[in-house]
This record gives C-alpha cells, sequence and structure tokens, in this order.
C-alpha cells in the first residue's frame, strides 16, 4: 500500500535574538510542538534581515519566510524592528505583485515570553503555507526551470 | 521649442564668456534620427551645436555628480534640467552626491517628449507637473500639459487585479527578456552608488555579467528595492531598455506602496524630508493586514 505522506512546507523563520529566537526557546523548553520545518535563522535584530536574505531564501526552496521580533516599542536597539516593518512591509507587497501569494510571507512581533504565541504562529504559518503548495516561482523567474 | 532652444544658447553663451562656469551641460545631436545626446560644451563657440526638441529624452542630472566634482578652479557648472528631471537633481542635492554651489541649474520649458516613433513617450503620457524645484532659473516658463494624462499608477492597478499566477506569469514573460545590459542602472540618476552591489570587480571583462544565478534572476528586485522610497519616478529605465521590459510598473508598485502605507511621498521635491525606509513612525500600518489598528483582517 503507498504511503500517502502529506505535503511538508519548508519555511524559513528570522528570528531576533532577543526576543523571538528566546521565544522559540521557551516553546521548546515549554514542550510546545511546532512544526519541525520550520528552520529557524537567528539573527540580531529583525532589521538584520536584508531583503535579499528572503529572496535568496525563496530561491533555495523556502516555501514560506516569516519574520519574529521584538514587539514595536520594545526593540533591544530601540527604533531596528520599525525599519524592519517598513521593509518587510514594501518587500512582501512586491512578492505578492510579483506572484508569490501573500500567504507565504509574514511578520509576527513574538516576545521572550510568548513561548505559547510562537508555538501558535508558526502552527498557523505552516498550515497557510501548505495549503499554498511548493514554491518554486522566485527562483524561476528567468525561465530556468520548468515550473513543478 | 526653437525659441527654447536660443534662450538656452543666449544664457550659456553669457555664461561661459564670463567665466562663471567652466561648462555647460546640454544635448547635441546625435548620430541617429531624433536623437539627442547629452554634451559637455565647454566654448560659447561650441554652443552652435546646441540641440533641444521634442526628442530631447535624456536626462542630465547624473552627469552632475561627476562634472561638479571637477576642481576647474572651483567654477561652477551650467546644467539645463527638464521639469522631471529638477526631481532627480533634487534627490541627487539631498543625499550629498552633488554639491549645490558647485552647480548653476537653469529650467528648461518642456512640452512633452517624443520617441523616434513619433509618439509621446509613456512617462510623459503620466506626467508628474511642469513645476520646476531647486533651480537657479527657469527658461521658457513653465509648459503646460496638453494631452489626456494617464494616471500613473493604472498600469500597477492592472497587474495588482490578476491573480498571483498570472502576475507571475506576466512578470516571467516580461522580465525573461533582460539581457543585463546595464542600461537601465546606467541610466538611473538614483542608482549611482560609487560601488555597486552588481559590479564584480577583480573578474576583468566580466566584471558586469551575473555573477550567479541568484543575480540573474533577481536583478531587477533587487534593483527596484534599492531604488524604493527614493525613486523619483522619471521614467528613464523603461525608456532605455533596449528589450523594452517595462520597469517602471515595479518602482511605480513601490511609490503606490509607499503612498499607501507611510503617507503621500515624492522623492527629489524637497530637500529635507527623510526618505520613507530611512525613517519610520511608530504608528506604521503592520505588515500583511489591511487596518490592522481598526480591528482589520489578514490579507493572506
Amino acid at each position: 500500500m503507498p504511503v500517502e505522506s502529506a505535503f511538508q512546507p519548508k519555511i524559513a523563520a528570522f528570528c531576533c535574538n532577543w526576543c523571538s529566537y528566546a521565544g522559540a526557546d521557551l516553546a521548546g523548553s515549554s514542550r510546545l510542538s511546532y512544526p519541525a520545518d520550520v528552520k529557524i535563522i537567528r539573527v540580531p535584530c529583525s532589521c538584520r534581515v536584508n531583503p535579499l536574505f528572503i529572496l535568496r531564501a525563496f530561491q533555495r526552496g523556502a516555501d514560506g519566510v516569516i519574520i519574529c521580533g521584538c514587539h514595536p516599542g520594545d526593540c533591544h536597539y530601540t527604533s531596528g524592528n520599525y525599519f524592519a516593518r517598513r521593509r518587510a512591509a514594501l518587500l512582501f507587497s512586491m512578492l505578492d505583485y510579483l506572484g508569490v501569494e501573500s500567504g507565504r510571507t509574514r511578520v509576527e512581533w513574538v516576545s521572550a515570553a510568548e513561548g505559547q504565541k510562537f508555538a501558535a504562529t508558526m502552527n498557523d504559518f505552516a498550515k497557510t503555507v501548505a495549503s499554498l503548495g511548493k514554491c518554486r516561482r522566485i527562483g524561476d523567474l528567468r525561465c530556468r526551470t520548468s515550473e513543478s | 521649442m526653437q525659441n527654447v532652444r536660443e534662450l538656452m544658447i543666449k544664457k550659456a553663451g553669457e555664461m561661459l564668456s564670463s567665466g562663471e562656469v567652466y561648462g555647460v551641460l546640454a544635448w547635441e545631436r546625435g548620430d541617429f534620427a531624433c536623437d539627442q545626446t547629452p554634451a559637455l560644451f565647454t566654448s560659447p563657440e561650441s554652443l552652435s551645436r546646441l540641440a533641444y526638441d521634442e526628442f530631447t529624452a535624456p536626462m542630465l542630472s547624473k552627469y552632475l555628480i561627476n562634472e561638479a566634482k571637477k576642481p576647474n578652479e572651483g567654477k561652477k557648472v551650467m546644467v539645463f534640467l527638464k521639469p522631471c528631471d529638477t526631481y532627480n537633481f533634487g534627490h541627487l542635492l539631498s543625499e550629498h552626491k552633488v554639491e549645490r554651489d558647485r552647480v548653476y541649474a537653469v529650467g528648461v520649458a518642456c512640452s512633452g517628449i517624443f520617441s523616434r516613433e513619433k509618439t509621446l513617450l509613456e512617462k510623459c503620457l503620466a506626467c508628474k507637473g511642469m513645476e520646476f524645484h531647486h533651480c537657479d532659473e527657469v527658461i521658457g516658463g513653465e509648459g503646460k500639459i496638453t494631452w489626456d494624462k494617464l494616471d500613473r499608477f493604472a498600469g500597477v492597478e492592472m497587474i495588482e487585479s490578476m491573480t498571483p499566477s498570472e502576475r507571475f506569469e506576466f512578470w516571467r514573460g516580461e522580465l525573461s527578456r533582460c539581457i543585463r545590459c546595464n542600461a537601465c542602472r546606467n541610466v538611473c540618476p538614483v542608482c549611482s552608488c560609487v560601488k555597486c552591489v552588481f559590479d564584480n570587480p577583480g573578474s576583468g571583462v566580466m566584471s558586469k555579467s551575473n555573477a550567479d544565478e541568484f543575480e540573474e534572476n533577481m536583478f531587477h528586485i533587487i534593483r527596484a528595492f534599492h531604488v524604493a522610497g527614493r525613486c523619483t519616478d522619471c521614467g528613464e529605465c523603461s525608456r532605455v531598455c533596449p528589450r523594452n521590459i517595462p520597469l517602471h510598473l515595479l518602482n511605480r508598485k513601490f511609490i503606490k506602496d509607499v503612498n499607501a502605507l507611510f503617507g503621500p511621498y515624492q522623492a527629489g521635491a524637497s530637500l529635507d524630508d527623510a526618505s520613507p525606509l530611512t525613517s519610520y513612525s511608530v504608528n506604521d500600518p503592520e505588515p500583511g493586514y489591511k487596518d490592522k489598528a481598526k480591528g482589520g483582517e489578514r490579507v493572506a
């Protein structure tokens, strides 16, 4: 009997060192489960996320990208997440414009005390991305491979 | 236009003979029909070659970056700016790429620029207006828009109304034509970093080519993002593209988003405004939500 395996989306999660990464830690030590396909990339601050990182993640096979940082007003570096918020708003809108569905990109503010929220966010995001299926579009903007 | 050209020659002649400026950035006849090309005039006698007509499309502000840096005994350089070019000039001033007191800026009247096929350029159809900014003087006065103006964002809205798959197919079709000639980058007054991410120094004749597949795929997105919030919407990128890729549709998407999310902004209009991506407000909208403050839904 063939084994029907559900599609597991690959998700790149950029987490800021001071809040969201600690939030992910708390989710782990609280024994909360979230999809193993969420690959966490630790960054010093959400504004360290160069837009090219996101494009690169999509090109290298990510199906969804999420940026997590301290809540607005709580940034360890005072204002980093405000800049990140503006950049992400523009870039994600542009990706949508190019045909990468807006469900594949997300910004969420998770503090170090919100392990619960971290797990819930990742579960919800993984579900949304899974429903959209594989994303090969960004890596294929110049017709190098056929869309699978 | 003929009248404006004579006034330009007169003014340039006066400035050169008096020694106030060492050179005049203007246009001369190019090699092809209906082709005016940028030129630097340094003597009053050479000014008879100066050309200005309805085919004079190139912008001159980018040439100021180098010209205004040359020592030339501290003399100024004179430049002719069309109304839309004055925004570019303002942008270069606000980023300190050009020193204001090394330039004598003269606005010249414009009545729309035509392509070689004798049709009004796309950028002129969606003209931003005929006002002059940051100029020392204006020749010919403010022009009038005598044609039916197109909505700048009509093209963007058309693409936004498509489904994601249609949008992707559209952009793949357009961007696949790119031959990476770098014309869009080289003509863009905003794209004037001393060191560009797309240059690969040390690779000889290959220094301007794609470093890898990532760069090949992403060139236009990266370039559009680098000029986001700084693009004055002069439309030169689309005009010079030899493959007719509508690059202005990428830039205008960013302009439309900036206006909608962070408030109306025109790059280059004022020297004091901070560009949208180098500033922020605590009340900025949350990415991915429609009016989150008002309890709006996630867009996805």
